[in-house]
């Protein structure tokens, strides 16, 4: 058992125990603490008197301003439609091609499609729509499946390679791996597509190898792509004169491509999104292809 | 260490390993098919190193009767260096997952290296395994010191914190191979939800029984808080783990509870481990370093009680305001926001409790690095808790839920709080159990408290800025009442924040690393022959313990 002493420090007096050399003062308990005590005291009855607050078996004491989270969200959420029913409505009702003279409504689908296109697009094509290897890019003219509005608006609906029965469909055959060519002439057709839209590997290449594959391209590819090799948007099979590759143009990874074949995936919007959102979407991608 | 176990202790070892190796044999026969089978297999191993490490000291002599005139304090030594070794990787996993926000790609296509798997490695490496370590080896430390008894025998500690360790590694590994039951801060699965509980509760015996044991007339404060932390502990994590395994061969399980019954359950346990574990738990450690470093008296015992029974009362309530605007009923979240701010009070006397100890002392926290440790734990232990009966009030955490805030929140009490106080008493534990005059290099304890001061200042900036754009650019309604940010452009204005922050991690990290090579330097060092270390023991050995009011 210790000693009651005074602390000389703050005069206190101590308690008289002590443990392992820790003693303590008796000090009394600041009146702040009460103050503070009573404040956030009364801020709790307050708001328990206020709001819904104590069990009662199967109910609760409501509150006097009868407020409920489920009202109030319910509420807003009706409000905030209301707010947006004159432009969606509108979108509803008019074609493309009305919308896209309409400046007023295209400013809504600029603000609009962006942060749809953010939340639902751009973990495959970007932020910025421009893609990347295995999706395409969306602000170039190179469409798979064709660039207008209505295009546009059915690939979002439909998909491509999903699961929607009206769904897209399109397939690069696995040329390699099926043996439909033999390695040799795979590396032919390589030669022959890069000269497409390079023309300094046109230049740089054996014209006897070009011509062959200039030959094989004409007998196993342009039945999709095209004698020239533009592609076609009926069959979503993509143009090979631009630069614009999704996979990649360079020899390894066209190699990838004609051996092992191509089955890209978009999935079906119609289910998760709205008509409204996606028709906002494609007007907005067109929007954004037809200014630089 | 196994000389100091008499021979019947070393029996008591060897059957207590016996019983978990088999344990282990079982689970990893039965569960051969299932990750349950590793864990069984990795039980059973470190049961069998352990076995071997007894039996290469089982002849040893046995130890003298004098041995019980100390306090039995190698459990402790192990304990602080178990924590902190614990705290390198924790802390290095939290800052790599830090990395992983700024750079998403690093994860190598590998399933362990995902956010998803490194993350809980990083919150249970901190909490369960710093934190956890440092509060069983000083408890260990302060209640035979408060009570002036030494712990009833030497088997039970040791089971104790080696036991708390094989659930900590049975968690770490388990969440690398994808085992957990997503509940935060209680990942682990069931078999080891079930090993902890045996654990906890020997844990809680022997508390019990070495207070029985105590020669003073009165439990000192330290003690009331660090069995509040048992206690609670014990019981939410029974609560919250009450789960049906799919089989008995299988790790996975299934909740007893479900929907919001279940988010509500979780989180009365996340929030009252933030209370018991990261609050209880680690003021009972500066009730007794703080006052004890300081050299002064705690400045209120009246202010002790009413704090005391404050954070335990109010705590207990406010579990639900991490689930406002949920589909938790309305009026359970007013209980839990209400008695958050009313929570604030017990908790800011604790912290004032602490800071006016001080007083008579503030010269020695300029000059002393790990008296100013606990010094800045108590500031941040004080606006930390300002903040959190802040965030609580629901329309703030209609802004501040789900951002960044809550991170930079929980950050500002782990670091400047729970870290800070455990560095203190840890650097303050340290050369008393080892008997040297001071650590090995005080310079680098005070280089190891400028990084620490500097990381979680950093840190808590950064996920301020972070939150709270966050979570205005979520709320943000365009022209045309839609929203005018998508969830990437905000990703994208948070990454200059997560680049600080996770600078800011770092920083910390490095503290730590030096704090553990400053500690093994210290134990490495020369003993002082000279070292008085009368004051430190139990004053009669076998005297029969002194009942209350005798």
């Amino acid at each position: 058992m210790g000693v009651i002493e005074r602390d000389p420090h703050t005069g206190q007096i101590t308690t008289g125990h002590e443990w392992n050399g820790i003693k303590e003062l008796n000090s009394p308990v600041p009146k702040v603490i009460y103050l503070f005590l009573a404040v956030t005291v009364l801020f709790a009855v307050t708001w328990w008197v206020l709001m819904p607050t104590w069990p009662l078996g199967t109910t609760y004491t409501r509150g006097l301003l009868g407020v409920d989270q489920r009202e109030i969200v319910t509420e807003k959420v009706k409000a905030a439609a209301a707010g947006r029913d004159p432009w969606t409505r509108q979108i509803a009702a008019k074609d493309f091609k009305d919308i896209l003279a309409d400046a007023s409504l295209m400013r809504t689908v600029r603000a609009t499609g962006h942060t749809l296109f953010g939340d639902n697009c751009a973990a495959c094509h970007g932020l910025n729509a421009r893609g990347s290897k295995g999706f395409p890019n969306l602000t170039s003219d190179s469409w798979l499946w064709g660039g207008s509005p209505e295009a546009i608006y059915e690939t979002i609906r439909v998909g491509i390679n999903s699961a929607h029965p009206e769904t897209r469909t399109a397939q690069m055959p696995a040329f390699g791996r099926d043996q439909m060519l033999p390695r040799a002439d795979i590396d032919k057709v390589i030669t022959y597509v890069q000269s497409l839209s390079d023309s300094a590997a046109q230049l740089a290449a054996a014209p006897d190898v070009l011509a062959a594959g200039k030959e094989l391209f004409a007998a196993n590819c342009a039945s999709c792509h095209g004698e020239d090799g533009k592609g076609n948007q009926e069959l979503g099979a993509p143009d090979l004169t631009d630069r614009l590759w999704i996979y990649g143009g360079d020899r390894q990874t066209l190699l990838d491509t004609l051996w092992a074949g191509r089955q890209g995936h978009m999935p079906t919007w119609e289910t998760r999104l709205s008509e409204v959102d996606r028709k906002i979407l494609a007007l907005y991608l067109f929007d954004k292809r037809a200014k630089p | 260490m196994i000389a100091q176990l008499t021979r019947n202790e070393r029996q008591t070892a060897l059957l207590i390993l016996l019983a978990v190796a088999i344990g282990g044999l079982a689970m990893a026969v039965g569960g051969r098919d299932n990750l349950l089978g590793i864990h069984g297999a990795i039980a059973m191993a470190l049961a069998i190193v352990m076995m071997f490490v007894v039996i290469g000291g089982y002849y040893a002599p046995e130890p003298t009767e004098d041995r019980t005139a100390s306090y039995y304090d190698d459990p402790t030594k192990v304990g602080i260096i178990i924590a902190m070794v614990w705290a390198v990787i924790g802390m290095a996993v939290g800052d790599w997952v830090a990395w992983l926000l700024v750079f998403p790609d690093m994860t190598f296509d590998a399933g362990w290296a995902s956010f998803g798997r490194l993350r809980p490695i990083h919150t249970s490496g901190v909490i369960f395994g710093f934190g956890g370590n440092a509060l069983i080896a000083t408890s260990f430390y302060v209640m035979q010191r408060t009570s002036r008894a030494r712990m009833p025998d030497q088997v039970t500690p040791w089971f104790v914190l080696l036991g708390y360790n094989l659930f900590c590694i049975i968690a770490a590994t388990g969440y690398l191979m994808g085992v957990t039951q997503s509940r935060e801060y209680a990942e682990p699965e069931w078999y080891a939800d079930i090993w902890l509980v045996i654990v906890w509760v020997t844990y809680f015996v022997l508390y019990l029984r070495t207070l029985a044991r105590r020669k003073e007339p009165h439990i000192y404060v330290a003690n009331w808080y660090y069995l509040a932390f048992i206690l609670v502990v014990a019981m939410l994590h029974i609560v919250n783990n009450l789960a049906v395994p799919i089989s008995l061969t299988q790790a996975k399980s299934y909740s007893l509870f479900s929907g919001v019954q279940d988010a509500m359950t979780q989180w009365w346990y996340g929030h009252n481990a933030v209370a018991f574990f990261l609050t209880a738990g680690f003021l009972g450690m500066m009730y007794y370093y703080m006052p004890k470093r300081a050299g002064r008296p705690i400045y209120s015992y009246r202010l002790s009680i009413i704090s005391f029974w404050g954070i335990t009362f109010f705590y207990m309530w406010a579990g639900s305001h991490h689930l406002h605007y949920t589909a938790l009923p309305h009026w359970v979240q007013t209980l839990g926001m209400t008695f958050s701010v009313m929570l604030l009070v017990p908790s800011w006397a604790s912290a004032g409790n602490a800071l006016m100890t001080l007083n008579g002392a503030w010269h020695k926290v300029r000059d002393d690095a790990t008296l100013r440790f606990m010094m800045v734990a108590a500031v941040f232990y004080g606006l930390t808790t300002f903040e959190g009966s802040f965030m609580a009030i629901r329309p703030v955490n209609a802004l501040s839920h789900y951002t960044d805030w809550t991170v930079g929140h929980v950050h500002a009490g782990a670091l400047g709080w729970v870290a800070m106080i455990t560095f203190g008493a840890i650097y303050a534990s340290v050369p008393w159990l080892w008997k040297r005059e001071s650590m090995w290099s005080p310079r680098l304890v005070e280089v190891h408290f400028w990084l620490a001061l500097a990381g979680t200042i950093i840190y808590v900036f950064a996920m301020w800025n972070s939150g709270i754009i966050q979570g205005l650019m979520w709320r943000t309604y365009g022209e045309g009442g839609t929203l005018a940010y998508s969830f990437v452009d905000s990703l994208i204005a948070m990454r200059p924040y997560y680049i600080a922050r996770a600078v800011g991690g770092l920083f910390f990290l490095l503290g730590a690393a030096i704090g553990l090579y400053n500690i093994w330097m210290t134990i490495r060092s020369a003993p002082e022959a000279a070292y008085d270390m009368t004051p430190d023991e139990p004053v009669v050995a076998g005297m029969p313990a002194m009942q209350p009011g005798e």
